[in-house]
């Protein structure tokens, strides 16, 4: 209970942080009407685009009401087509959260797997070769990654599309780009953490009790060597947004992520604020999901020694 | 006899360099109901022993001469699944660090419960109810509740408690107990070994003592095999090898213990330090710390007869070892 509140004060006190940031930093960063607006239109023109946007009144004023609209879910109004904001992004949500589910996925469901294997087959050729590829994994750009495979997949060998998101094959190379450097990151991850446990003391008197070797893995070392790699698991879909921005640019997917660089490249304050809350929003989201998981893993957390020594 | 050792062989096989062998010639036998202590420094070998006996030994290390008779098999020439198949049944360990050897995610109970289950094949239920009789029977208070918790909830004394409650288990045959008391204070250690001591009294199990603490030994033990450099160089009834140590390497231990010693005196030592297991002398390899040391010694390694491995052993030759009776296993 008290651990709700906390952490609900937490989530709102960074988001307060994020809005604010975003909102100053924005502003700092020019004036809008030279980005969307003709460079050769008279300064009245520019006045009358000033006022509407509300970009005339004084900083103090226009963070004020700002922050009064967003408490009335209230997002405001893209500069660019006059469209609701929150609708604009809204509306691709789905295409990211598509791309993001996938590419967790296939980081998990390869990397995880991976990791243990190289970790019970330490020293092995098989560990050596999956160790090696992931340092191409995770060393490799996101946007070089991507365009290596258009051109080897779309050019070459033409057998899946290079942009869009019409199908389901459309879907493959982004998630792939972006699943495929996490997949590595995860390997090592779950290899090193595995080695760990592995060699701990409660895992030979798991093989003293006579348990069997998949026993030992499954029962015994497993639920311990998740527990960093869950701790991780939080970042790590923090960051993946980020780098769904740039796949989502490489292979022209229509989700945040793109209409996020369009957004900040033409100072459409609004629309880069209501995407920026709802990624701050994500990645709480996401630590609170982590946490919860972490605390259910792991019952040093759960419950403290409140026996102790007695 | 439960357990007959003669002659055991272990070998670590390096990765760079020259294999090892950490145990070369290690002779030891328990009896049921009775407790053999292996005593010797650090690095004499007496974990390793335990270890192939168990069949932990770590991945590179491997059983490469001798004999482990357990009931009159040989766990050594055995088909490795044949052996691992008695030695989970019969065959049980506890270690050192006992909060550590549990796993910090599994109730104390499920954990015990599970050595119940692997070594008898009972149901989850008849495991989980057998868990908590054991836990009360290695003396935990409110073992029904406790039997819940998580090793991070108990102390060091418990967790050791638990952990011999998780070996004996399905009452196994032999108890290896390596170095078991050597992290708790002295009132836990005394309690620790009373358990193991009334555990193997009723329930008949031959006990492995491991330590290098010859004070526990007197308290605990019938029979000391003592170790140096991978080799056991004296063995003895307890009584007698405190009243009449036969090898110098014994006698050297002996006289170091500090007991009666005056104030402000200094320790007597053994002179020199142990060999390392990859640069032994030639022939016996403590002959380049022994007193009584010839030209003989430096060349011959001697055999372990009568219970002593030494070319000039001191006192009478009138005892009989207990691992001489290899008639009677056979």
């Amino acid at each position: 209970m008290r651990w709700t509140l906390i952490k609900t004060i937490r989530a709102a006190l960074t988001l307060l942080l994020v809005v604010s940031f975003v909102f100053f930093v924005l502003r700092l960063s020019g004036d809008p009407t030279y980005m969307l607006l003709p460079d050769d239109i008279d300064e009245a023109t520019r006045d009358f685009y000033r006022s509407k946007w509300g970009l005339d009144a004084p900083l103090f004023e226009q963070y004020r009401s700002y922050l009064v609209a967003l408490l009335h879910g209230d997002f405001g109004i893209s500069f660019r087509n006059n469209l609701d904001a929150f609708d604009l992004v809204w509306d691709r949500v789905p295409k990211t959260a598509l791309l993001m589910g996938t590419s967790l996925l296939i980081a998990l469901a390869m990397g995880i797997p991976l990791g243990i294997i190289a970790a019970l087959y330490r020293d092995s050729w098989l560990d050596r070769g999956v160790m090696t590829v992931s340092v191409f994994g995770f060393s490799m750009p996101n946007f070089f990654l991507g365009i290596l495979l258009i051109l080897v997949f779309s050019l070459n060998l033409r057998v899946l599309p290079s942009s869009g998101s019409d199908t389901w094959w459309h879907l493959i190379m982004p998630a792939a780009t972006l699943g495929i450097s996490y997949a590595a990151q995860f390997a090592r991850y779950t290899r090193s953490s595995m080695i760990d446990v592995l060699s701990k003391p409660y895992m030979r008197t798991a093989r003293s009790k006579g348990a069997a070797p998949a026993r030992r893995v499954n029962l015994h070392a497993l639920p311990n060597a998740a527990i960093p790699v869950v701790t991780i698991l939080g970042f790590k879909v923090g960051e993946m947004l980020g780098g769904a921005v740039v796949v989502e640019t490489v292979f022209a997917w229509p989700g945040i992520g793109r209409l996020l660089t369009s957004a900040v490249a033409t100072r459409d304050l609004a629309v880069v604020q209501c995407i920026m809350i709802l990624l701050a929003i994500t990645m709480i989201a996401a630590n609170t999901l982590t946490d919860l998981l972490y605390g259910w893993l792991d019952p040093r957390v759960r419950v403290g020694a409140k026996a102790g020594a007695r | 006899m439960t357990l007959y050792v003669s002659d055991l062989e272990v070998t670590i096989d390096r990765r760079a360099g020259a294999p090892v062998r950490p145990v070369r010639g290690a002779s030891l036998s328990v009896e049921p109901g009775h407790t053999l202590a292996v005593v010797g420094e650090s690095g004499c070998g007496k974990s390793m022993t335990c270890l192939a006996i168990a069949g932990l030994l770590p991945r590179r290390a491997r059983i490469s001469a001798g004999s482990v008779l357990f009931d009159g098999q040989d766990l050594a020439a055995l088909p490795l699944r044949e052996a691992a198949r008695i030695r989970r049944r019969a065959v049980a360990s506890v270690f050192q660090d006992a909060t550590g050897g549990l796993n910090p995610v599994r109730t104390i109970g499920w954990q015990v419960a599970e050595a119940v289950r692997l070594r008898i094949g009972a149901t989850r239920h008849e495991a989980t109810r057998e868990a908590v009789r054991l836990l009360g029977r290695v003396g935990l208070p409110d073992p029904e509740s406790r039997a819940r918790e998580y090793p991070h909830q108990f102390s060091g004394g418990m967790n050791q408690r638990a952990m011999i409650a998780l070996a004996v288990a399905g009452n196994p045959r032999l108890l290896i107990a390596d170095e078991a008391t050597t992290a708790l204070d002295v009132t836990l250690q005394a309690q620790i070994l009373d358990l193991i001591a009334d555990l193997r009294d009723s329930m008949r199990m031959a006990v492995l003592f491991v330590t290098h603490d010859l004070g526990l030994v007197a308290q605990s033990a019938d029979e000391v095999a003592v170790m140096y450099a991978g080799r056991v160089v004296e063995t003895a009834p307890v009584a007698g090898l405190f009243a009449d140590p036969r090898h110098p390497y014994t006698r050297g231990l002996l006289s170091a213990l500090p007991h009666g010693a005056a104030p402000d005196t200094r320790l007597r030592t053994i002179e020199g330090t142990v060999p390392p297991i990859d640069a032994l002398p030639p022939g016996c390899a403590f002959a380049p710390r022994c007193p009584r040391a010839n030209g003989l010694c430096r060349q011959d390694d001697p055999a372990l007869v009568t219970g002593v491995a030494c070319h000039h052993p001191h006192g009478s030759a009138s005892k009989v070892a207990p691992t001489r009776h290899l008639e009677a296993v056979q």
